[in-house]
């Protein structure tokens, strides 16, 4: 007896129709903008009608061709938009290793501890999670500057990592939990020492969750604006506040074309992630949830 | 595990979130009594070909000294906190004495930064959460309806609005919403109004924060709800069928039910998230017509030469007890069920 069989057509229409209006909402505005960036200013941004902005018709009288690269250009070569993309580079990577490495232990050590302690130290995680991260930048800012360690990477890297802590730590938690404590203590009464059963006998079946913690490592440091706005100096800026400082400099003809560039190159390793991690990504969300 | 052992463990961790969390928090605490050193003027003799006159201007190896010895400013004690920017208890005593009914109030009210900031978080938070768990929950149903081939994809798509970076997101609306952008001409040709833009109207400003809210949020509850859906028993919905329940009656009575547990984390995430709302503004340039209380500290660190950080330190103060006053219940439940597990 299937439901699907029994569900009157009116309202199967009405189901089609309001996710139809949904993935549009959900997905015109990308390929919207994505289309846009290979036109000119004045077709994106048409004073007479959208249409233009899909024929084309300022970009072929401007550049000779309905398509140009004249944003992208502008962003990656004349405004050094390439050297944002390597710093966002090391940036993330570093954050999700080193989030990882000390989540990873942490989260197991909390996952195996009855004490009430443990208990307290997940609630403060809690409480830490709530705070915005601009109210904490604030407190960084004064201290960096009189240590001389405000404007470059690593300073931000380690923030970026502490930011994290809470939700890394809450997230491994609820995975280590999730694996019988059995295994580890057998490899204990078989001679291993605590930190031999955890990296010998837990680590390897933990990968599916160290992933999928990863996956919102990274998330949190590339979206990041909060802290890498402030945190880092003019040279050092990653894609997020780059794009943002490029709205500064508006007035230039064709800088707002810079930008809808630059935006479309960095939502592109966005739009990877989900095609490759969709999985991933979809338990992670619930995995917190459905374990209350 | 031994308490050693677990110390070994987790002080990494403890380690960076004390340094960068705790510390900062002490350390905002400590700024907002302070405020920065006042500029030191000195008058200078300015002998050009016409005469000589007399000028005033900042003595900036003074105010470099200064700056040098203490660092913090000068101590103003809890003036941060009450001056016309953050709490202005006495512009709103002035406004209630004296004023031309409630909605000249509440005008003047949202007039002072703080609290124009304060009542666009606060409804930012309260509408855009349940509206994006409503939406986020119909599209659950609705995915769930679908056959299996399609909803791979179409989670695919639903799920780019949450993942996409906040400022970008915001960016890519904003464009939309510009008045030669799809979008904002549209608008203007529906509503027959040619001068009708996000810079024009607050109330425009507000609604389409409101729609990016609902828009970037609901995939959250989506996700959630729809991995929720996949365990609602099967067995009691068919009994409720037979027993003559109508569709909607097996969603009101058989499937919230059984979600109400994640939808009260969904919304816990969300109110949490939602308070700290932040990068629309920026991407908007909505600060004329909305601010949120992290703007508000943005705003004061972001000028070059003069960040104010005793002005940001108090409302980040303010910020984090609103978060506190936020958490509360959640806290108090937490406590209570802790209590009954340990006795």
């Amino acid at each position: 007896m299937s439901v699907a069989s029994r569900r009157p057509a009116a309202l199967n229409a009405l189901i089609l129709i309001f996710l139809a209006l949904w993935i549009i909402a959900a997905a015109f505005p990308f390929a919207w903008t994505v289309w846009g960036s290979f036109k000119v200013e004045a077709d994106f941004f048409s004073r007479q009608s959208w249409w233009s902005a899909i024929e084309g018709t300022r970009t072929q009288a401007q550049t000779g061709s309905a398509f140009t690269l004249a944003g992208y250009e502008g962003a990656w070569v004349q405004n050094e938009f390439w050297k944002a993309a390597v710093n966002t580079l090391i940036v993330t990577v570093s954050v999700t290793c080193i989030s990882l490495t000390i989540g990873t232990l942490g989260g197991y050590a909390l996952a195996r501890s009855g004490y009430r302690y443990a208990f307290w130290i997940l609630i403060a995680a809690l409480i830490f999670r709530a705070m915005p991260h601009i109210t904490l930048v604030s407190g960084y800012m004064l201290p960096f500057f009189q240590l001389n360690i405000w404007g470059v990477l690593p300073t931000t890297i380690i923030v970026l990592v502490a930011i994290n802590q809470p939700f890394t730590l809450w997230m491994l938690h609820s995975f280590f939990l999730s694996i019988p404590k059995d295994l580890d203590e057998s490899a204990m009464v078989d001679g291993c020492t605590r930190f031999q059963a955890f990296r010998m006998v837990i680590i390897p079946v933990m990968w599916p969750g160290v992933i999928t913690t990863g996956l919102f490592s990274f998330l949190l440091a590339y979206n990041d604006f909060a802290v890498t706005s402030m945190l880092l100096s003019q040279d050092n800026q990653t894609v997020v506040p780059k794009i943002a400082s490029f709205l500064g400099s508006i007035q230039n003809e064709g800088n707002v074309m810079y930008a809808v560039a630059a935006v479309v190159s960095a939502t592109a390793p966005l739009f990877l992630l989900v095609l490759f991690f969709q999985r991933q990504i979809v338990s992670g969300l619930t995995a917190g949830a459905v374990k209350g | 595990m031994p308490h050693r052992t677990f110390f070994a463990f987790i002080f990494p961790s403890i380690l960076a979130m004390v340094l960068f969390i705790t510390l900062p928090i002490v350390s905002v605490v400590v700024q907002s009594l302070f405020v920065q050193h006042e500029a030191v003027l000195i008058t200078v003799e300015n002998c050009g070909p016409f005469g000589c006159e007399n000028e005033t201007r900042v003595d900036t190896a003074a105010m470099e000294r200064l700056q040098a010895e203490r660092p913090l400013g000068q101590f103003a004690g809890f003036s941060n906190y009450l001056n016309r920017n953050h709490l202005a208890f006495d512009e709103i005593a002035v406004i209630l004495s004296d004023n031309d009914g409630l909605s000249d109030i509440a005008a003047r009210i949202f007039n002072l930064p703080l609290y124009k900031a304060l009542i666009f978080t606060l409804t930012f938070c309260f509408l855009v959460t349940p509206l994006a768990m409503a939406l986020g929950f119909a599209i659950a149903l609705a995915v769930n309806t679908l056959p299996s081939f399609w909803k791979g994809p179409v989670i695919f798509v639903s799920i780019l609005p949450m993942i996409i970076t906040p400022l970008i997101g915001s960016l890519i609306l904003s464009w939309m919403f510009n008045p030669s952008g799809i979008l904002g001409a549209s608008l203007q040709s529906l509503t027959g109004d040619p001068t009708l833009s996000l810079r024009a109207s607050p109330v425009l400003t507000w609604i389409v924060l409101l729609v990016y809210g609902v828009w970037t949020n609901g995939p959250f509850s989506f996700v959630v709800f729809y991995a929720g859906l996949q365990t609602v028993p099967q067995d009691t919905v068919e009994s409720a069928k037979i027993d003559g329940a109508s569709r909607w009656e097996v969603i009101h009575h058989v499937i919230i039910p059984h979600l109400a547990p994640l939808a009260t984390f969904v919304a816990l995430v969300q109110l949490m998230d939602n308070f700290r709302v932040f990068e629309p503004i920026v991407g908007f340039s909505a600060e004329a017509n909305a601010t949120s209380l992290s703007w508000l500290v943005f705003n004061d660190l972001v000028g070059q030469d003069s960040q104010l950080f005793g002005s940001a330190a108090a409302t980040s103060v303010i910020t984090i007890v609103g978060v506190l006053i936020l958490l509360a219940p959640v806290l108090r439940r937490t406590w209570r069920e802790f209590n009954q597990k340990v006795v």
